[in-house]
């Protein structure tokens, strides 16, 4: 089975690479110079990258079917441009024997869309306190350990779980919030929940965790490095300028940590809040203009390494609960290049090949993995986009079993036209002739 | 004044519309000293007070309000309701909405419902309290209780004390009294002053605040700002804010004592103040029942009377 993509531009994480006839044969790049094909696509005026790999996504299997499954989550992600998403361990009961991650595993091999990979919990039942076997772990195929949805309060136990992490070659993601500072808030504290007589939660709250685990990692490299461990601490969703300015501090002192920022972080603000609307109640939360542009420069530098998506599915009911009771989370995995490609590189003259980087190679990076890029012999994971027709968001054609968005109504460029996962369609786009 | 459908706080309200709603509210008083208490100004519509949080006084007075202006009312309350069956909020209200109703009156513990109410229902809703965010018919009949005797609240300095951080009232005083002239003051311990109050001036020198003030608006303090850290001490803060009559000698002579109801004699104020001459408590209550009749018939008929 052979694919040839005519005359689409080129773009990967290292650059623009010009047009370019791009053959694809046994799941690989087999030539960027055109050749013989059973089938050709005309990718005239349209974008060939290395498809998107998400490395925070909720997919809620196993136990919370109702918010997302496999099935949907992989295919929303494959019509998102994702050729793999890493799946939050954060279910019921919470993803940590090798015995799940091996049975989620054979269930997703025989479905479509995009690749599953899986991380487990660092801790049981992830209350942060007693660790799960990381080697087993990583036997079993998982990529990522992480209590996300909590935080680990207890420093002596992320820090050992680093330790044991770094000796299985697993990094370790954090949801960096202090528990106590961040108290019952449920939007960005500041002037504006003051106002609106809506419990905050501080960015201090974000700054001070990451603070304490930056200083935990420093711990944990001292001891891992006789030994030849490579730490790794990815320090997910930052949300804050002072968050941003933490991890550039520590990137000067040579520490192994890797953040990542989320679409909605960077597109929409506390100010959305004064509609009530709790498809806006997230965690940690919608912060300011000056956190918002701040964390587009942090993404620019290099500081913030990777964007991942946090597509956090919840039922439209859950959402209609009043803003206390609705759950935190925004769903996002189908729109997320889209509204990237629209707001930072057609509006704010962001570089493509960067928010390929932040959306391929940086993730990919951050778990130990090699990036992916437009050259022969490479793996074909690859997206075609449109950069030029614009469409609006309309939760009703959403894959996904959550079916709103904060975004609905807005009109997008950059919808992936087809998704390969190692050669394989896993999307095709109807507009796609 | 233009047609307002709801009433969920006072953003984008204009003075002439607070003004002529305060003159339908007197007009309303008028009612109340009738031996007849009863007007057929809303006759033929029907009322629901939903109080997803509990309370006597507030739900009392929109009822009789509605009942002296003919409505039919029913009530809907938490205990023993659908919600304890896991049903939603929302559910709970379309459910209501079924049964052909004209206006909502929503109190509830979670800021943002009112609103979130108004975008699903076709009638008519009144915040009767959501979380620590608004309570504009408290706000109301603290102005026309303060109207009543300082005839106008221009250049009138207004205090607020207590755990400003948590309340709705001061929230909805600080929207409105602005808007009738008002300069308005709030006074706490730090631990429950926000970290702004559009439309006031925060301080937590409780003289500052009632130094010269023309009224005094004493706030009920929850114990369980104990349990949140928010407040160390009941004994500190008796000590530092507690309103009491050597206290209210650095107001004006004559000003005026408000309390919103319920009180915890001898913590927020001292236990004698509520009956003394500054007191304007039952003046609230009444004015209340008052203040309520005209925000049901300006919303439901539409025209100042």
């Amino acid at each position: 089975m052979s694919l040839l993509i005519k005359n689409a531009l080129l773009v990967d994480g290292a650059g623009e690479h010009g047009r370019g006839d791009v053959l694809i044969n046994n799941g690989k790049i087999a030539s960027l110079s055109g050749g013989e094909a059973a089938t050709t696509i005309d990718g005239s005026g349209f974008v060939l990258t290395p498809a998107l790999f998400d490395p925070h996504s909720h997919l809620r299997s196993p136990g919370q079917e109702v918010k997302e499954d496999l099935r949907s989550g992989l295919l929303a992600a494959a019509k998102g441009g994702y050729a793999a998403v890493v799946a939050m361990p954060n279910t019921e009961p919470a993803i940590q024997r090798p015995e799940d991650v091996r049975g989620l595993y054979q269930q997703a091999s025989r479905l479509d869309g995009a690749r599953l990979l899986l991380a487990a919990a660092l801790t049981e039942e992830q209350q942060g306190r007693r660790l799960t076997p990381a080697g087993l772990l990583r036997q079993a195929g998982a990529v990522l350990l992480s209590d996300d949805g909590r935080s680990n309060d207890d420093a002596g136990v992320l820090a050992r779980g680093l330790l044991y992490a770094a000796a299985a070659s697993l990094t370790v993601a954090v949801h960096a919030e202090d528990t106590s500072l961040r108290g019952e808030g449920l939007m960005n504290d500041g002037a504006l929940s003051a106002q609106l007589g809506i419990p905050g939660n501080p960015a201090e709250a974000e700054a001070a965790r990451i603070a304490r685990d930056l200083e935990v990692l420093r711990w944990a490299v001292r001891k891992a490095a006789p030994l030849g461990h490579q730490v790794r601490l990815y320090v997910q969703h930052v949300s804050s300028k002072r968050g941003a300015e933490l991890i550039e501090m520590a990137h000067a002192d040579k520490l192994p940590v890797y953040a990542e920022v989320t679409p909605h972080h960077l597109t929409l603000t506390a100010e959305n809040w004064r509609s009530f609307d709790p498809v806006f109640k997230v965690a940690p939360p919608l912060r300011e203009p000056e956190d918002v542009d701040a964390l587009l420069r942090a993404l620019e530098s290099g500081v913030i390494s990777s964007i991942g998506s946090d597509h956090a599915p919840h039922t439209r009911a859950e959402k209609e609960r009043d803003l206390q009771n609705a759950p935190f989370g925004i769903p996002n995995i189908e729109v997320a290049f889209p509204l990237l490609f629209s707001e930072l590189v057609d509006k704010r003259g962001f570089p493509l090949a960067k928010l390929i980087a932040r959306m391929s190679d940086g993730p990919r990076e951050a778990l130990g993995m090699k990036e992916i890029r437009l050259r022969v012999g490479e793996v074909a994971d690859l997206m075609l986009f449109d950069p030029g027709a614009s469409r609006s968001v309309d939760p009703a054609t959403f894959l996904s079993k959550a079916r709103y968005s904060p975004w609905q109504g807005w009109r997008l460029k950059g919808w992936p036209l087809l998704t390969l996962l190692a050669g394989k369609e896993v999307w095709r786009d109807a507009a796609l002739a | 004044m233009a047609a307002l459908k709801h009433l969920l706080d006072f953003e984008g309200w204009r003075r002439s519309e607070v003004e002529s709603l305060l003159e339908t509210a007197r007009l309303m008083e008028e009612v109340l000293e009738r031996p007849m208490k009863k007007v057929p100004a809303l006759k033929g519509f029907t009322i629901a007070t939903v109080f997803f949080e509990p309370s006597t006084r507030t739900k009392t007075s929109f009822e009789l309000a509605a009942k002296r202006m003919s409505a039919d009312v029913v009530s809907f309350a938490v205990s023993g309701s659908s919600l304890s069956k896991g049903e939603s909020y929302k559910d709970t209200l379309l459910t209501l909405q079924a049964m052909v109703l004209d206006a909502y009156v929503i109190r509830s513990p979670v800021a943002g419902m009112a609103h979130q109410a108004a975008g699903w229902l076709r009638g008519s809703v009144i915040n009767a309290g959501d979380g620590r965010r608004a309570h504009p018919t408290q706000a109301l009949l603290d102005a026309y209780t303060l109207l009543d005797e300082l005839s106008q609240l221009e250049g009138k300095k207004i205090a607020i004390v207590g755990d400003i951080a948590h309340s709705r009232v001061a929230r909805s005083n600080a929207e409105l009294l602005p808007l009738l002239g008002a300069d308005v003051w709030a006074a706490g311990p730090v631990g429950l002053l926000p970290e702004v109050l559009k439309g006031a001036r925060l301080t937590s020198n409780l003289a500052e605040a009632l130094s010269d003030a023309d009224a005094v608006m004493v706030l009920r303090l929850q114990k369980e700002r104990m349990q949140d850290g928010s407040l160390p001490s009941i004994r500190e803060y008796i000590s530092e804010y507690q309103i009491t009559a050597e206290r209210m000698n650095l107001a004006r002579p004559g000003a005026l004592l408000l309390h919103p109801g319920p009180m915890n004699r001898d913590l927020e104020l001292a236990g004698t103040l509520a009956e003394g001459s500054h007191s304007r408590v039952e003046r609230q209550v009444r004015a209340g029942e008052a203040v309520r009749m005209a925000v049901l018939y300006h919303l439901l008929v539409g025209r100042a009377a």
